[in-house]
C-alpha cells in the first residue's frame, strides 16, 4: 500500500499518520503538500488532523480551497481510499465528499480524551480488520465536531449503512450520556454513499501502538491496508 | 468605483446554536430573564474596488455562498452600503 499523507499549512496530525503507515505497518508513505495538483501512484490518502489555515471563518472553510483539493476530489472519485481524521474529516464535509457539516461542540469545550467506539459496519475498507460490534477505544481532541445534517441526510447515512463509528459506553451503551459532543445519533464516522471516503472525528493515529496505552487505532490502518491488497483500485 | 458591502452570515433555523444557548444562559444569570432567544451569526465587511452595484451583488452572493457561509448550516444576506 502507498499511502499519501496531504499537509495543509496548520496541519499537526501528518507525522504521526506518517510515523503509524511507515513504521507500524511497514508500508510506503509519502507527504503530499497542498500546493501539488497532481497525485499519481497513490493506494490511499490522509487528511490528517490539526488547524488548517487556523480554523478560520470554520473548520476547513479554506484548506477546502487548496490546490491540492481538486485532485483529492478526483483521487476519491476514481476509487481511491480517502481517510479524514478531525480537521481532515472537517474538510471533506466542507468540499463536498461527505454530507453534513461541523457545529461548535455542545459543551463548547474543546475536549481531549479518550472514547468508545461502536463498530457499525464491519466489511468495510476501513473496517473489514475488525467483527461488527467491538468496541474500540480511541481518543477524540476536537473543539467542533458536532455532527449535523438534515433529517433526510441522516435517514439516508442510517438506511445505506454509512455510518461506521458511533460514540458509546464502556459496554457499548449508544446514548446520549456517552456523546461526548452533542453529534446526531452519536455519530463518529461516516462513508460517501460507495464507501470509499471515510471522515471520522477520533484520531487512530494517536492509539496505533501499545507504548501509547492502546493499539485499536492500527486496525483501521491494517484494514485499509488489507482492502488495498485485494482490491487495486 | 469602490462598492462597500455588508455580509451577514446566520446559523439556520432548526440548527442548534451552543454559543447562543450560552450566552442566553448567561444574560439570564445577569438579571434578564426575558431573553427567549440567542443565536450567533457572523458580520463581514468587503470593499470591491472597480466594479457596478449589479455585479457586485451577484458576485458577493456566489463569494457568500462558495466560501463566507456552509450552505448546510448558514443562511447568508448581502447589504451593499456604499457605491
Amino acid at each position: 500500500m502507498r499511502v499519501g499523507v496531504v499537509v495543509f499549512p496548520g496541519s499537526n496530525c501528518d507525522a504521526d499518520c506518517y510515523h503509524v503507515i511507515r513504521d507500524v505497518l511497514l508500508e510506503d508513505v509519502e507527504y503530499i503538500w497542498h500546493q501539488e495538483k497532481e497525485i499519481k501512484g497513490f493506494d490511499a490518502l490522509i487528511l490528517p488532523g490539526g488547524f488548517s489555515y487556523g480554523d478560520y471563518l470554520r473548520t476547513g472553510a479554506i484548506a477546502r480551497f487548496s490546490p491540492v483539493m481538486p485532485a483529492v476530489v478526483d483521487f476519491a472519485q476514481r476509487g481511491g481510499l480517502v481517510i479524514g481524521i478531525c480537521n481532515g474529516f472537517q474538510i471533506l464535509l466542507e468540499v463536498g465528499l461527505l454530507p453534513g457539516a461541523m457545529l461548535r461542540n455542545r459543551s463548547l469545550k474543546f475536549i481531549c480524551e479518550p472514547v468508545w467506539l461502536k463498530v457499525k459496519q464491519s466489511s468495510t475498507p476501513f473496517t473489514n480488520q475488525i467483527p461488527e460490534s467491538e468496541l474500540l477505544q480511541i481518543p477524540i481532541a476536537h473543539g467542533e465536531g458536532n455532527y449535523y445534517c438534515d433529517p433526510q441526510t441522516l435517514a439516508e447515512l442510517q438506511q445505506e449503512g454509512r455510518i461506521l463509528f458511533t460514540y458509546c459506553g464502556p459496554n457499548g451503551e449508544e446514548s446520549d450520556s456517552f456523546n461526548p459532543n452533542g453529534s446526531l445519533a452519536n455519530i463518529a464516522a461516516i462513508t460517501n454513499k460507495e464507501g470509499n471516503v471515510l471522515g471520522m472525528m477520533p484520531h487512530p493515529e494517536r492509539c496505533s501502538e501499545a507504548v501509547l496505552g492502546g493499539s485499536d487505532g492500527v486496525k483501521i490502518f491494517a484494514s485499509m491496508m488489507k482492502w488495498c491488497q485485494e482490491v487495486k483500485f | 468605483m469602490l462598492v462597500k458591502a455588508k455580509i451577514y452570515v446566520t446559523l439556520k433555523e432548526g440548527v442548534l446554536d451552543p454559543q447562543g444557548e450560552a450566552v442566553k444562559n448567561s444574560l439570564h444569570v445577569l438579571g434578564y430573564p426575558q431573553v427567549g432567544q440567542v443565536r450567533i451569526g457572523k458580520y463581514i465587511e468587503i470593499g470591491l474596488d472597480g466594479q457596478d452595484r449589479e455585479r457586485a451583488q451577484k458576485e458577493l452572493a456566489e463569494m457568500s455562498d462558495k466560501l463566507l457561509a456552509n450552505p448546510v448550516i448558514e443562511d447568508f444576506r448581502v447589504e451593499i452600503t456604499e457605491g
